[in-house]
């Protein structure tokens, strides 16, 4: 990837995290953790790997997106709006009644959101069926979906990765957003899901581990599995939750919950600095 | 005189499937390993290329119904009634019914009739369970020829639906000359004015034959057939409550939540009269032969009969 590339993409995903932190503070609740820590993945899907329309959300031949783990939405919603989905100050509104963005994905008012998510485990297998349906209608798009190390924790996830890997849906992508922290501890702690390199290799997919923030390897374990055939891909990101939000980072504590007015100006500040920062270089 | 056909409504739903599926592309049908049970096993082997089988993971199943669904395509996805509607029940409500997926979900082997399997697999919760979703149509065919109509009715509805399928052979009691299923129409089945019998799904037969017998004693009772649970015929069931002014409602389920709550719902709203409901009272089944279990739990001609009749002769 060219430093020009990389850097417009490192200005997105700070956008998108200021769109987080936006939404929550204005919500005064929401899940800004892991919004933050699967930033730079929502950034790289939209802006280079997805063949998706903003300007005609439910284009047939579009690849798809599943968040499975819904409650890190807010980053998304911000992802979509810089595509083009719906306006940006749509996120001033998140979580209010009447709003069209919901606490959680939903398809049927949202453009852009191909699956209504948010209980742990099932956009998975969602993601599962939108792939078997491109293999049965023989069209050439692709289906990712996004879980979270401690969604590992559900026994769908482990159904929904049985079966893909029975209907050799090589269409079909998985990324663990592996920030280790849930809301009770940490995922080592908690649910003890590692290895999951070993656990999915075992189901019988192709695995890749990456840096989820660093965009040369996201770029190379999208473009490495798009050439895998006859078995679906997963790519185990390794993350920072909170991150480029110095008090949040690797708290378990911002989980799910929302800055107060102070914190969202240290946010902000931060998150704005950072932007100025990136944006000199072009 | 309509020939009368002996057959479980598994069966021919199986087969409406399979008819459906020639003109229309888009079905697919999905099952959890349960496909000679639930009688996709009939599609299965006429449409291979659309048959899915899951293994045993309900909730996976109704998953990938859901992405199914969102790209275009009509799954019916089958199991038993017990491990579609409990198993994967959140499943069905977060990813199929908010979303409002045109997933079509069967349940097979409802009621105590499954029979000898016993308590774990007569599931006598699923109406009051996928009643209480959002969004959610519920159908309770009660014969072969419903069946057939009535899978090709929930096709032609943009949505969730959950259809409840019988493991029992019983015999038709429609004409399929004069037959016609209408989503949310109740059908009535015989007139009279001095008691409504409304029953549902496998047991409007045995329901038919009491109100035939009573006939015979002078007693008129009328009787509808409830095959859309939801949304229900408040029309019809209001017209009846006032018009007769005592309903007894007959269904393989729990008492709870099911079809004669449905039924109170209305009434007590509009038109309050008293319901007597004729169903599992609120306990678990057994294992037993299904006809056995059915008159057991009251389930038959004789025990409606005799409930109506006391009614009539006490109260009236």
């Amino acid at each position: 990837m060219d430093s020009a590339e990389k850097l417009q993409f490192q200005i997105l995903a700070c956008k998108a995290r200021m769109g987080a932190i936006i939404g929550t503070f204005n919500a005064k609740s929401g899940h800004p953790g892991g919004s933050l820590s699967a930033a730079d993945i929502y950034t790289y899907l939209y802006f280079k790997e997805m063949n998706v329309d903003a300007n005609n959300p439910h284009w047939s031949e579009r690849d798809r997106f599943v968040l499975s783990k819904g409650h890190c939405c807010p980053s998304l919603y911000a992802i979509l709006s810089l595509k083009g989905f719906f306006a940006w100050d749509e996120l001033t509104k998140l979580r209010h009644v009447g709003a069209m963005l919901q606490g959680h994905p939903d398809m049927k008012n949202t453009p852009g959101i191909d699956m209504s998510s948010g209980s742990l485990g099932q956009g998975v297998s969602a993601a599962c069926g939108m792939a078997l349906a491109g293999k049965l209608d023989k069209k050439n798009y692709r289906v990712y979906t996004l879980l979270g190390d401690g969604e590992c924790e559900e026994g769908q996830v482990w159904e929904a990765a049985m079966f893909a890997v029975h209907k050799k849906l090589d269409n079909l992508c998985f990324i663990v957003d592996c920030n280790g922290l849930q809301i009770d501890g940490t995922v080592e702690e908690v649910g003890g899901v590692e290895p999951l390199d070993e656990k999915f290799k075992g189901f019988g997919f192709n695995v890749v581990k990456i840096n989820g923030h660093d965009f040369d390897e996201i770029e190379n374990a999208f473009e490495s599995v798009r050439k895998v055939k006859g078995v679906p891909s997963v790519i185990i990101a390794k993350t920072v939750k909170g991150k480029d939000v110095s008090f949040m980072e690797n708290q378990v504590g911002w989980h799910g919950m929302a800055p107060n007015k102070e914190q969202y100006e240290v946010a902000m500040n931060e998150l704005t600095q950072k932007l100025n920062e990136l944006e000199a270089l072009v | 005189m309509a020939q009368i056909i002996n057959k479980a409504t598994r069966e021919s739903f199986g087969l409406a499937l399979c008819e459906l599926a020639k003109t229309h592309d888009d079905i697919v049908v999905l099952d959890a390993d349960l496909a000679a049970a639930t009688k996709t096993s009939i599609f299965q082997k006429a449409y291979p290329e659309r048959f899915i089988n899951c293994g045993i993971a309900e909730g996976n199943m109704i998953g990938v119904a859901a992405g199914l669904a969102a790209s275009g395509k009509v799954p019916f996805a089958a199991s038993f009634a017990m491990f579609a509607t409990g198993r994967a029940f959140e499943q069905i409500r977060n990813s199929v019914a908010y979303p409002e997926l045109n997933v079509k979900i069967a349940g097979s082997h409802a009621g105590i009739s499954t029979g000898e399997d016993g308590a774990t697999h007569q599931c006598i919760e699923d109406i009051a369970i996928m009643r209480a979703i959002p969004n959610m149509v519920v159908l309770n065919p009660a014969d072969h020829y419903e069946m057939t109509e009535a899978v090709k009715a929930a096709y032609a509805y943009k949505g969730p639906v959950y259809i409840r399928l019988g493991r029992l052979a019983i015999d038709s009691f429609n004409d399929p000359e004069t037959y016609s299923f209408t989503l949310g129409k109740g059908i009535t089945l015989h007139e009279g004015n001095d008691i409504t019998v409304i029953a549902t799904g496998l047991v409007v037969n045995e329901a038919l034959k009491a109100v035939k017998s009573l006939e015979n004693k002078g007693i008129h009772a009328r009787l509808i057939n409830i095959h859309t649970i939801k949304p229900i015929d408040r029309e019809l069931i209001i017209k009846a409550a006032k018009e007769t002014g005592r309903i007894v409602t007959v269904e393989e389920h729990n008492i709870i939540g099911g079809l004669g709550d449905a039924v109170c719902d209305v009434v007590t709203a509009e038109c309050p009269v008293k319901v007597t409901k004729i169903g599992v009272n609120d306990e678990f089944g057994y294992s037993g032969p299904a006809k056995q279990l059915l008159e057991l739990f009251g389930l038959c001609q004789s025990n409606i009969e005799k409930v109506v009749e006391d009614i009539v002769l006490n109260e009236k």
